[in-house]
């Protein structure tokens, strides 16, 4: 070869990067200033408000688990390059569909949940299989979806109940050992022996006093952290996680080596159906009802979480961390707010401008990891 | 050339209709081991049909492709590459965003036993990228340095260390030289004489009549979807070849023109 084998580390025409730059150039570097920022301004502005006690934690808490669970869907959907519009759609959806197969077949609620989550997750592979075959954007097919599910949620409590909210689904499920797994709590034992110990906050009076105000962990913030570690084990750690990452990249150079890219994007338009899934079995649980209007926008706040988690919306590169710690600087702030007494629909103007200066942050890290000018 | 070497790929009469388009009209190649053989023509002449045929992506409409003696039918690329034909594209080869050694191991993930899980296995990765980049002589700086930061060259070369490490036979390079500068290019020619001294048959598709005579061991030149022949390696001028590929007569009247600049 020429001489650039001789003069190895030394080019005259590269600056060094300094250690710290080089530190920050990843893809969640967005989101762990974002939580920080966010976390100081609360403790200021709302420290003691009841924020950061065990009533306030878990408020905060359970919404922010509620972005994380759609947030790694969507994450891992968008780094293999494509979107899902009908997330938020697919939620009412599952929900009155579990409504309708507990209420009105009268199914065991177990088996409405694992009929629901069959369902759904074969909408979205069918989602995936459209956007695949036609080469159509995911953007407009997903679209399509957005209005079918939301039209069918709508029209079919009508058709068969003759209203929009189905109840009576808690009652149902008492005792049913698949909705434990959505609407249960966990460590209670340790919940009620920190109430105990004077360390959290305990009720005074009534029928539950001297009972933790808080008595364990929902199942939901599990199912979030559980789909987090999951998402980033299988994204980072794995084969399958390098495909995802190829399919969003390139997918042509990805097809010439071989990789699935099809297979791959289909399982991942199947996951965030899956994930949304496990939104709405939460929310009904927990509720006790499925509603028409439920999940409404809550596509683009999964895509904006995302994107404060650093991920590219042209593909390819992104981390479910990060997504995590979009979803976690989303639910602390629309809960802080309250917290701290300001006008909720300012919430809406916050979103705006941290998704823009998310973009502009994650254009600007891009530039600097691939040397474009 | 060695003659006594059986062909490694004999592709015979391959035809390639789309539609009512005949791409290719009876194109038949052998391909040596350890040979360098170029693949000329002007833009439209087929060749990139051709290769794609070659390479699993394009089904022959007729003709027969024989690997190694026996008769082959691709189904997709993943089968060519399996039966060791690799191609390399000029601009599909890497995948920017991505570091150098998840691009080496794309579709070929090592792997580890996590007890009952399969991890990707980085570090054997990272080590073994390092290892190949440093034996076609690029320096990086590190195995997570992102395929964007590399030179146009640089890609081709991790492209080409790719295919040679996971066993390709036949290298298929697809106008690799084209888009990039002088030095880049001696960088990849270099390398395809590298690869070809291992035995490795090269098919390197240009229309640089140049690069060709400059690692090239025959020259087939197609055009307008039919093979003009073979020629080995001083049978034939830098001139003749060039005559060839643009099919003569206009070429002539346009060099005359251009003062044999081109």
């Amino acid at each position: 070869m020429s001489n650039t084998a001789d003069n190895p580390v030394s080019d005259e025409r590269i600056k060094q990067t300094p250690a710290w730059r080089k530190a920050l150039i990843r893809p969640e570097l967005g989101g762990i200033c974002g939580t920080i920022i966010v976390f100081v301004l609360f403790a200021i502005f709302a420290g003691d408000s009841g924020m950061f006690n065990s009533q306030g934690i878990l408020n905060w808490s359970v919404v922010s688990a509620q972005f994380m669970i759609i947030a790694v869907g969507a994450c891992l959907l968008m780094i293999a390059g494509e979107f899902d519009l009908s997330v938020g759609s697919m939620i009412g959806f599952a929900g009155m569909m579990i409504a309708i197969f507990t209420i009105t077949l009268g199914w065991p609620v177990w088996q409405a949940i694992i009929v629901t989550f069959a369902l759904c997750t074969a909408i979205g592979a069918l989602n995936g299989i459209i956007v695949v075959r036609t080469g159509l954007p995911s953007f407009i097919v997903t679209l399509a979806f957005l209005f079918i599910l939301r039209g069918f949620t709508i029209y079919l409590p009508q058709l068969i109940e003759r209203k929009t909210i189905i109840g009576g689904i808690d009652k149902a499920a008492e005792g049913d050992w698949l909705a434990a797994l959505f609407g249960g709590k966990i460590l209670t034992g340790l919940f009620t022996w920190l109430g105990d110990a004077g360390i959290i906050a305990v009720f005074e009076r009534g029928n539950r006093a001297g009972q933790p105000v808080v008595d364990g962990v929902p199942m939901l913030i599990v199912w979030a952290l559980v789909l987090v570690a999951f998402g980033h084990f299988v994204l980072t750690r794995t084969k399958f996680g390098n495909w995802i990452f190829a399919s969003g990249g390139d997918a042509q150079a990805a097809r010439y080596v071989g990789v699935p890219v099809n297979r791959v994007k289909i399982l991942m338009f199947m996951f965030t159906a899956f994930c949304a899934c496990v939104f709405a079995t939460c929310q009904v649980m927990e509720f006790g009802s499925a509603g028409a209007d439920r999940g409404l926008l809550k596509e683009f706040e999964a895509i904006i979480a995302v994107v404060i988690g650093g991920a590219l919306l042209t593909g390819g590169y992104g981390s479910v961390i990060g997504a995590a710690l979009g979803a976690l600087i989303f639910g602390v702030v629309q809960q802080g707010l309250f917290f701290a007494n300001v006008e909720s629909s300012l919430f809406r103007v916050f979103l705006g401008v941290i998704l823009l200066f998310a973009v502009v942050l994650n254009t600007y890290i891009r530039r600097m990891i691939t040397g474009e000018r | 050339m060695n003659p006594e070497h059986a062909p490694l790929i004999e592709m015979k009469n391959i035809e390639k209709h789309f539609g009512s388009v005949i791409a290719l009209n009876g194109v038949s190649l052998e391909i040596y081991p350890g040979e360098c053989h170029c693949l000329l023509g002007d833009n439209g002449a087929g060749k990139s049909t051709f290769i794609k045929t070659m390479s699993g992506v394009h089904k022959p409409t007729k003709g027969e492709i024989l690997f190694e003696g026996t008769p082959m039918h691709f189904e997709d690329p993943r089968d060519a590459i399996t039966a060791g034909i690799a191609t390399v594209y000029q601009d599909l080869a890497m995948i920017p965003l991505m570091s150098v050694s998840r691009n080496f191991f794309m579709g070929n993930e090592p792997e580890k036993k996590f007890g009952p899980l399969k991890l990707f296995d980085h570090d054997y990765a990272n080590r073994v990228t390092m290892e190949e980049m440093r034996t076609m002589g690029i320096n990086l700086r590190g195995p997570e340095q992102a395929v964007g930061t590399l030179s146009g060259g640089e890609r081709q070369t991790v492209a080409i260390a790719r295919a040679v490490h996971f066993g390709a036979k036949v290298l298929i390079l697809d106008e690799p030289t084209s888009a990039l500068g002088v030095r880049q290019t001696a960088n990849v020619l270099a390398t395809i004489d590298k690869v070809r001294k291992q035995g490795i048959a090269v098919v390197f598709i240009t229309h640089n009549v140049r690069h060709a005579m400059a690692v090239g061991d025959r020259f087939t030149v197609l055009n307008r979807g039919q093979t003009l022949g073979t020629a080995q390696r001083g049978q034939i001028t830098p001139d003749e070849l060039q005559d060839m590929m643009a099919g003569g007569q206009e070429m002539v009247a346009l060099e005359g023109s251009l003062g044999g600049t081109v």
